[in-house]
């Protein structure tokens, strides 16, 4: 164990990265109850920008726009990540493997600007060449979101199965299911939690990306971020300090509840 | 080392010495093999109906490997399986009159203990009463009646192997492959679980392989075993077989302890063979079947508990061997000496402690002669 | 970006047709055995099921992934004009049915010989170094801490780490611009403690594109080094003392080494998206701080140059593979170590 000096020394290296992390966070929350336009000027207690956000039909239509990307994006990267993870956990090696490895991993750690520039190159190609996509927009920003994102899903997916004991998936076809079964019946079910994670995990990527969307989004089709972008480059906005107020308590809330059942299966399974 | 002899019931104990009866299972020259390695070399085995057969060897022997090819969850490179008159070699798990009981137990964690029994049945398509009645009349088997609606994680290590026993029973399988099925216990409720899975095996007349790589369990529990090194097989026989005439010096030394002594062969008569044994430079006398040309390079092997000690020169010149006693271990029940022969060889022997040990004569740095009758040695070639 | 038709001739003697391009690239993404899976399939040795579970997510991500690599790589090889698509195509049809391929390296060269992109490229480089060892520095200690504290306080320790990276990225960058500039709460709070009289230049600067890649990228360093430390057995530090190593030694000797897998995943987690970061480098850099990401960003959407935009991709790829083959092997490593240990 950790004793003396060397323990005051973490402890105040781990306070000053949390102060690091949440001060940011806490005044973007403290200033959007300001009075003032000035974000550093306090003014007094006021409620108002919350009232400006809600009247802003050009953020709502842009959160909604967001959302349905979102859910979309998230619902098909769960799938696609629950294949290809079951491809690198259970399918051992194939000849193709290091291409589908690379193409896999490499989306995890591909900057945005070039995932974006050369979907959108993509798209533009295929519109020529087959006329689809006709316009870009929603479609085209959910096909760029599910081809990063699918990326992380697949690793959270193929951590899980590597871990699950695979006996118990031979156990079930042992016992007369046929494999498609035991995906389902077995697999699924035991891999639930990960299956959840993955698609909050795909769910806050869509919602939390403005540069691939700024690519591959057509005219008349903007996402929250992209909003956001634009009014935060002409300065600082109370409406987005509400704005991320308001994100930050349903994250807080969703993670606070995801980890209270995430805790207490993890005692349920320690316990047996 | 104890051997459970006439633990086995007597009916049909040995099938495989009577030539009308047909194999349950037959595997013909199956081999296996994971990159270079191979975890199954060209192996055939014959196991009848009602036998409790145990495929015995240490980790990495293959015997795993070969019995998940039976299970159908590996496929071999070569060669065939025929379970019940059918070839199954390349049929699918879920398509074999198969189960298996796996190491792990491999229960299904969101299922109860009633829905993990009821699992294989679902699958055939049974009704809803006759699942419920065969879960009953497991649960009843394996003693488990009131933790039928638990979950896997809320029952003790036994429990849980007795669940995963009652699950892969319930199809009526022709065949059970059991995977190291009490490796998970501890010692004390694997001596008495091993009795119960003999019980219940005689019960209902499965046949039942097992992989294990505890020799006493072996020997407890099993009607015949196959012992395997390094992807083959190398004697099946029955315990006392295989303890008694071993095939091989790795047999030999596998199953329970033993003393190899190398030698040659120098003459026969009278169904003993007589063998000079440079190195410990002594005349051996055994018991052998067959003649050998003399000249041939043999081992004998002497189980501990077959020898005599005695502080007093025997009436004898060949069985005799001669050392001072370096180290006593007092078991209880036995005594295991360590003896010293002129050429620093150390030879074991085990003493039955018949009176205390304070009035044993035998004790550190006293001289002693080692004895032995033709019958209790092993003529082992290599 | 398909290839041309191939014009149809009756098959010679050796009845060969030239495969495409695509055919090329198709033939070694799925490896040789593909043919082999065809035929196994038509035999029934390999699964239906599986070759399908196999091909969606594969052909998804060639698709959408492998391909558009291509589709940039040959624009970058294209000249920009006013029309739409904005670039030339590279294969022509004459008259005769001959095909010409027109190659354009004056991307190339722009790169090479405007000093912009050079000083980009190494400044994007430079950044990203420093905002990864500026991490590290921060990080390591904080994963330690989190790893040697109390059980029961580990989880929720390990949630604080995560919990920003659930909210918006784009708003916790924001949030620096607040705190950074000349009127903002650093330096009030600077003034207010005495100890500046006059605010600090700390917006629009390298450093504040510093503290925001800090910011944002903490977490990847965080995780992957708790993960190795965390696992790490702790009989290790205990024989290594019993053997008379001091503790400071013991986590030079032991501890550092055995967490290089965690240094090196997070590490590249860290450095290889910041070099092409573009937010950071826009909302809290200056005009004097060039990244390449602002670079690639700016020729495509201010200047419209799809070309020139597509070769300083193909530029900062090549930049990053050496980085990204080492990650990605560090990543089977890893997931070859988990499957062991199962």
């Amino acid at each position: 164990m950790v004793r003396g000096w060397r323990s005051f020394v973490l402890f105040s290296v781990l306070a000053f990265g949390y102060a690091f992390l949440y001060v940011p966070i806490f005044s973007l929350i403290v200033y959007s109850f300001n009075e003032s336009r000035l974000v550093t000027v306090w003014a007094g207690f006021s409620t108002k920008w919350y009232g400006a956000l809600l009247e802003n039909d050009q953020i709502l239509s842009a959160a909604w726009l967001s959302l349905k990307i979102a859910v979309m994006n998230a619902t098909g990267a769960v799938i696609l990540g629950t294949l290809a993870g079951l491809v690198l956990a259970r399918f051992g090696r194939f000849r193709a493997r290091t291409a589908f490895t690379t193409l896999i991993t490499a989306p995890l750690v591909m900057p945005e600007v070039i995932t974006g520039l050369s979907l959108l190159m993509l798209f533009v190609a295929m519109q020529n060449l087959i006329g689809w996509p006709e316009a870009r927009g929603m479609t085209t920003i959910t096909i760029a979101h599910l081809t990063f994102s699918m990326a992380y899903v697949t690793v959270v997916i193929q951590s899980r199965l590597s871990q699950m004991d695979v006996s118990i998936e031979e156990a079930a076809l042992d016992l007369g299911a046929r494999p498609a079964k035991v995906f389902f019946v077995i697999t699924v079910p035991v891999i639930a939690p990960a299956l959840v994670a993955g698609w909050l995990l795909a769910f806050t990527l869509s919602l939390d990306d403005l540069v691939i969307a700024s690519f591959v989004s057509g005219p008349g089709a903007s996402t929250l971020p992209m909003v956001v972008y634009s009014s935060v480059r002409l300065g600082v906005s109370p409406q987005i300090n509400a704005l991320a107020t308001i994100i930050v308590c349903i994250v807080t809330v969703a993670i606070v509840v995801a980890g209270f059942i995430m805790h207490r299966q993890e005692k349920q399974r320690l316990n047996a | 080392m104890p051997v459970a002899q006439g633990a086995r019931a007597s009916h049909n104990l040995e099938a495989w010495q009577d030539p009308k009866a047909r194999p349950i299972v037959q595997i013909e020259n199956v081999t296996k093999a994971f990159g270079p390695h191979y975890a199954v070399d060209g192996i055939s085995l014959d196991v009848y109906q009602g036998e409790f057969f145990s495929l015995l060897g240490a980790s990495g022997c293959g015997k795993t490997t070969l019995l998940r090819m039976l299970a159908g969850l590996e496929a071999p490179d070569a060669g065939r399986i025929i379970i019940d008159g059918t070839d199954s070699t390349l049929i699918p798990p879920y398509r074999r009159p198969v189960n298996m009981m796996f190491q792990s137990y491999a229960l299904f964690p969101h299922m109860t203990v009633e829905q993990n029994i009821a699992f294989g049945l679902k699958q055939e398509g049974a009704s809803k009463a006759q699942i419920k009645e065969r879960v009953g009349e497991m649960l009843r088997l394996v003693r488990l009646e009131p933790y039928a609606k638990r979950r896997p994680h809320q029952l003790s290590g036994g429990q849980r192997q007795r669940v995963a026993l009652a699950r892969s029973l319930a199809k009526h399988p022709r065949l059970l492959l059991l995977d190291e099925p009490l490796g998970a216990l501890d010692k004390k409720l694997r001596e008495h679980t091993q009795f119960e899975l003999v019980n219940i095996q005689e019960q209902l007349g499965t046949t039942f392989i097992m992989v294990t790589h505890d020799q006493e369990e072996a020997m407890t529990m099993s009607t015949r075993i196959a012992v395997m090194d390094e992807g083959r097989i190398l004697q099946v026989g029955s315990p006392s077989t295989i303890y008694e005439y071993p095939a091989t010096r790795y047999v030999a030394d596998f199953i329970g302890s033993v003393n190899l002594f190398d030698g040659r062969v120098t003459g026969s008569a009278d169904g003993l063979l007589f063998i000079h044994c440079d190195e410990v430079g002594a005349n051996m006398a055994i018991a052998h079947g067959e003649p050998l040309t003399a000249g041939t390079p043999v081992s004998v092997a002497l189980r501990p508990e077959k020898m005599v000690v005695s502080d007093v020169k025997p009436d004898k010149d060949a069985n005799v061997l001669r050392g001072i006693v370096s180290e006593i271990a007092y078991l209880g029940d036995v005594s295991i000496y360590h003896v010293e022969l002129p050429n620093k060889t150390l030879v074991h022997v085990q003493l039955t402690n018949l009176a205390r040990l304070t009035s044993s004569p035998l004790t550190w740095e006293q001289d002693v002669w080692l004895t032995w009758e033709p019958e209790n040695g092993v003529v082992l070639q290599s | 970006m398909m290839p041309p038709p191939v014009p149809t001739r009756a098959p010679g003697p050796e009845g060969a047709v030239s495969p495409t391009f695509l055919g090329y690239i198709w033939r070694w993404l799925m490896g040789i055995s593909f043919v082999a899976r065809v035929r196994g399939l038509a035999m029934g040795t390999v699964s239906w099921g599986r070759a399908l579970v196999t091909a969606v997510p594969f052909l998804w991500l060639f698709l959408f992934f492998g391909l558009p690599f291509l589709v940039v790589l040959k624009i970058s090889f294209s000249q920009a004009v006013i029309a739409q698509p904005p670039y030339t195509p590279l294969l022509t049809w004459l008259d005769d049915g001959v095909m010409t391929l027109r190659l354009n390296f004056q991307n190339y060269i722009l790169l090479a010989e405007d000093s912009l992109y050079w000083s980009a490229y190494l400044n994007s480089l430079r950044i990203a170094a420093i905002g990864t060892v500026a991490c590290l520095v921060l990080g390591y200690p904080m994963a330690y801490a989190i790893a040697k504290a109390k059980p029961e306080w580990r989880v929720p320790l390990l949630m604080l780490i995560i919990l920003p990276f659930w909210t918006s990225f784009l708003i916790r960058v924001y949030a620096w611009i607040g705190i950074l500039k000349n009127n903002g709460l650093l330096n009030n709070f600077l003034i207010w403690l005495g100890v500046i009289d006059e605010p600090l230049p700390m917006m629009h600067t390298d450093f504040s594109v510093l503290v925001g890649i800090v910011y944002s990228y903490l977490p990847f360093m965080v995780l992957p080094l708790y993960a190795t430390l965390s696992r790490m057995d702790e009989s290790l530090l205990e024989a290594a003392a019993d053997l008379g190593c001091r503790p400071g030694r013991a986590f030079l000797t032991i501890t550092l080494p055995l967490s290089m897998p965690g240094v090196i995943a997070g590490s590249m987690l860290v450095f290889i998206p910041s070099v092409g970061e573009f937010v950071i480098p826009d909302l809290l850099g200056g005009p004097n701080t060039l990244m390449i990401g602002k670079v690639l960003w700016t020729e495509f959407f201010a200047n419209k140059d799809w070309p020139v935009a597509s070769a300083v991709a193909v530029a900062t790829l090549l930049l990053l593979v050496v980085p990204i083959v080492r990650f990605q092997k560090a990543q089977e490593e890893s997931a070859k170590k988990a499957e062991e240990r199962v």
